[in-house]
């Protein structure tokens, strides 16, 4: 009998809950059975409360046990579980499960079902046929498939990516850069680091294209420090890329050169900031950049330079294998194609959901989510990362749309919902969002370094009961002051959080004293 | 994790490996953080020379990323997140006890300097909360129990 193969994610959240225990346990136990198996370690699906998923090559497929532990290992051997045995952790075809099932996967459909560093799974599951056919292209028709898609950037500020290229492609220079901002500080997110560990050569894919689009034959990806194990997983496929040619002198083959090289931050939330991003690149304080210029004329190191988010560069490869108008298909209004979400906090299906825009707050929480993790109502959302509102039940039917979100003073952003349950003090988030703010400031302008200080101290008197009516004033004056004197989002929009928390919960901001003391 | 005692030459050997870099310094400078753990005041000369900066913007820099250590490390560093996915699970409860079982508050080194303990904001395991890293290693759904039994493993015996 040929070895089966057994996949068992090298994802940093499945290995926070024992995946590699749990690899461990299946080699001993099978070398012990004498039984064959050969170990992949796979990315994850992206269904993380089932982690670690255990996936096993069958004639019926894919069959999946979860959550697993390295404890139930000899029981799964017993079971019978090489052949698909039944056992309590048997989740049945992984593909069928509906969370999954009813995703609409067109960025991370390799993850988690393809070894990560091997290119010929990669080009065997449709890697590669958009770097392919843009090779085949001149530069100014593999933007105008971009712009035809209606890809906007997934970092938050959703930019057409489209016209962010043509801007580069434009501009006359000896040199220009591709940038990614893999830097990913918004709580509740984690698409970015997934796709790093398990589908790291869609990254590369499409950091190439946009070099070819735009005339570009360098590339950086900036990952944040606190990614220790998503570093390593690119830093490896980038040595595969070099070894087979993907990267180098003659991509795939070609006359065309890209090179590309991982740079690691600092710990700084505020250089996920495109051109704080570029000081840190250039080995420089992250200090925000005033714009105009924008980076795409005179970015790192004063050359054009193309700063997209790790989604965004990772959306181009299917987007010139399918077409633009294959992509542009997905969506609702001006928000097209799919967007990576990602529930998060005190869910009880956490996870990675990728899905159209379209879809609402609700079927995300209800549908995918499962409610909370502990089991109360959920209170409260927040969307989009830690400068993105606190939305309450009444707006759950919201479509994830750019434009209605912000029509609702809310925030699409990064795609993270980090869900809340009744026990939640809305008055304590709001502090928090002051006190993230001043801690992580860059220290540009007084709105934000100050401002933020202050924030913190008003809403400390409204939690103390003084003077509540008069400091909830003092609060949104110095609101507007940060929105009106910021230099960056920082600042401008630390006070999306804190407002819609002291709009949507007021009863929070307005609780006896003594009560709170006596909790 | 073993770090090598400070030492100019090697330092000077590790930068040079970093020279031709445009932009540089925060590879040399996590390169001197991986060999040495912190980063000497000794190295800002030699980090001034090899990038042709001033030793103010060679302190600038080190000085605005709070990963850029200027002591030497504990032997162990263990970051709590504290960010709103984790608040949502009780992180706060879980950075109490951690301050309390380790005898610590964040920021602050055991007095034998076996382990250091930071908050951090966000590890990227938010549906997974609460998380914890110890070293380079990322946690999943810590409560206080498995804190405990995780300080065991890790930072080792009798501690906490
Ligand atoms: C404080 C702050 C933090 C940010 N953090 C990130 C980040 O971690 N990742 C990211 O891609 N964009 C981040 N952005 C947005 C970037 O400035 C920029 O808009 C983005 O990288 C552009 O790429 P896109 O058009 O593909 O979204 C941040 C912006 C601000 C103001
Ligand atoms: S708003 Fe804050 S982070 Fe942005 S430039 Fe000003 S001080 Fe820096
Ligand atoms: S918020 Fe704690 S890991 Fe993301």
């Amino acid at each position: 009998m040929s070895a089966i193969t057994v996949y068992v994610p090298g994802d940093a959240a499945a290995l926070s809950v024992g995946a590699d225990e749990v690899a461990d346990a299946i080699i001993a136990e099978a070398k012990r059975r004498g039984d064959e198996v050969r170990i992949v370690r796979n990315g994850t699906r992206g269904m993380l409360w089932l982690e670690p998923l255990v996936e096993v090559a069958t004639e019926k497929g894919r069959l999946g046990y979860g959550a697993v532990a390295p404890e139930d290992v000899p029981a799964l051997f017993e079971a019978g579980f090489l052949a698909g045995g039944d056992h309590p952790s048997a989740l049945g075809p992984v593909d069928a499960i509906p969370y999954l099932a009813r995703q609409t996967r067109l960025t991370f459909g390799r993850c988690g079902v393809i070894d990560p560093f091997d290119l010929d799974d990669y080009a065997a599951h449709g890697g590669l046929a958009g770097l392919d056919k843009a090779l085949a292209m001149e530069p100014r028709a593999i933007v105008d498939e971009v712009a035809e898609s209606g890809l906007r950037g997934r970092g938050g500020a959703g930019f057409p990516t489209g016209r962010k290229w043509l801007t580069v492609l434009e501009a006359e220079a000896d040199e220009k850069f591709i940038c990614c901002n893999a830097d990913e500080g918004d709580s509740g997110t984690f698409a970015d680091r997934i796709l790093m560990e398990g589908d790291p050569f869609v990254l590369i894919e499409g950091m190439i294209i946009a070099g070819l689009a735009v005339g570009a034959e360098h590339g950086l990806i900036y990952i944040r420090s606190e990614y220790p194990h998503a570093v390593r997983a690119m830093q490896r496929a980038i040595r595969v890329g070099y070894e087979r040619s993907l990267l180098g002198t003659s991509v795939r083959g070609s006359d065309k050169r890209f090179d590309l090289a991982v740079r690691v931050g600092g710990g700084a939330y505020i250089c996920g900031e495109e051109t704080s991003m570029l000081e840190s690149l250039e080995g420089k304080r992250g200090v925000i950049r005033a714009k105009p210029p924008l980076p795409a004329l005179k970015g790192l190191f004063g050359k054009p330079t193309v700063v997209n988010n790790l989604l965004s560069f990772a959306s181009v490869p299917v987007i010139l294998a399918e077409g633009g108008d294959f992509y542009r298909d997905f969506g609702l209004g001006r928000s097209r194609g799919t967007q990576a979400f990602q529930l998060a906090g005190n869910i009880a299906r956490g996870g990675l959901v990728e899905m159209a825009f379209g879809v609402t707050l609700r079927e995300l929480i209800e549908d995918f989510g499962g409610g909370t993790r502990s089991g109360r109502p959920v209170r409260a959302v927040q969307a989009g990362g830690p400068l993105g509102a606190y939305l309450p039940e009444s707006q759950f039917d919201l479509p994830m749309d750019y434009e209605a979100f912000a029509a609702a003073g809310a925030m699409v952003g990064h795609g993270g919902i980090v869900v809340f349950d009744d026990s939640v003090d809305m008055a304590k988030q709001a502090r928090f969002a002051m006190e993230f703010c001043a801690e992580e400031s860059c220290g540009k302008c007084t709105p934000c370094r100050i401002g933020a200080v202050r924030g913190v101290e008003v809403i400390d008197r409204i939690i103390a009961g003084e003077e509540r009516a008069k400091n909830l004033v003092v609060l949104d004056d110095l609101c507007e002051l940060m929105i009106d004197g910021s230099l960056c989002a920082m600042g401008g929009l630390t006070p999306m959080p804190v407002r819609s928390a002291v709009r949507h919960f007021p009863e929070d901001f307005d609780r006896p004293a003594a009560a709170q003391a006596a909790e | 994790m073993p770090y090598e005692a400070w030492d100019e030459s090697r330092a000077t050997a590790i930068v040079e490996g970093y020279r031709r870099e445009r932009g540089g310094l925060m590879p040399a400078l996590h390169g001197l953080m991986e060999h040495f753990g912190y980063v000497d005041e000794g190295a800002v000369p030699i980090l001034a020379l090899a990038f042709n900066l001033s030793r103010a913007e060679v302190h600038g820099t080190i000085t605005f990323y709070r990963d850029f250590r200027r002591e030497p490390p504990a032997r162990h560093t263990v970051r709590v997140c504290r960010a709103e996915a984790c608040q949502a699970v009780g992180a706060e409860d879980l950075a109490d006890h951690a301050c309390r079982s380790l005898a610590l508050d964040f920021g602050e080194t055991s007095e034998d300097g076996e382990v250091a303990l930071e908050q951090v904001f966000c590890l990227g395991n938010c549906a997974l909360s609460p998380a914890v890293m110890v070293d380079d290693r990322l946690y999943g759904k810590v409560d206080a129990d498995r804190f405990d039994r995780l300080m065991v493993s890790t930072v080792g015996e009798g501690r906490p």
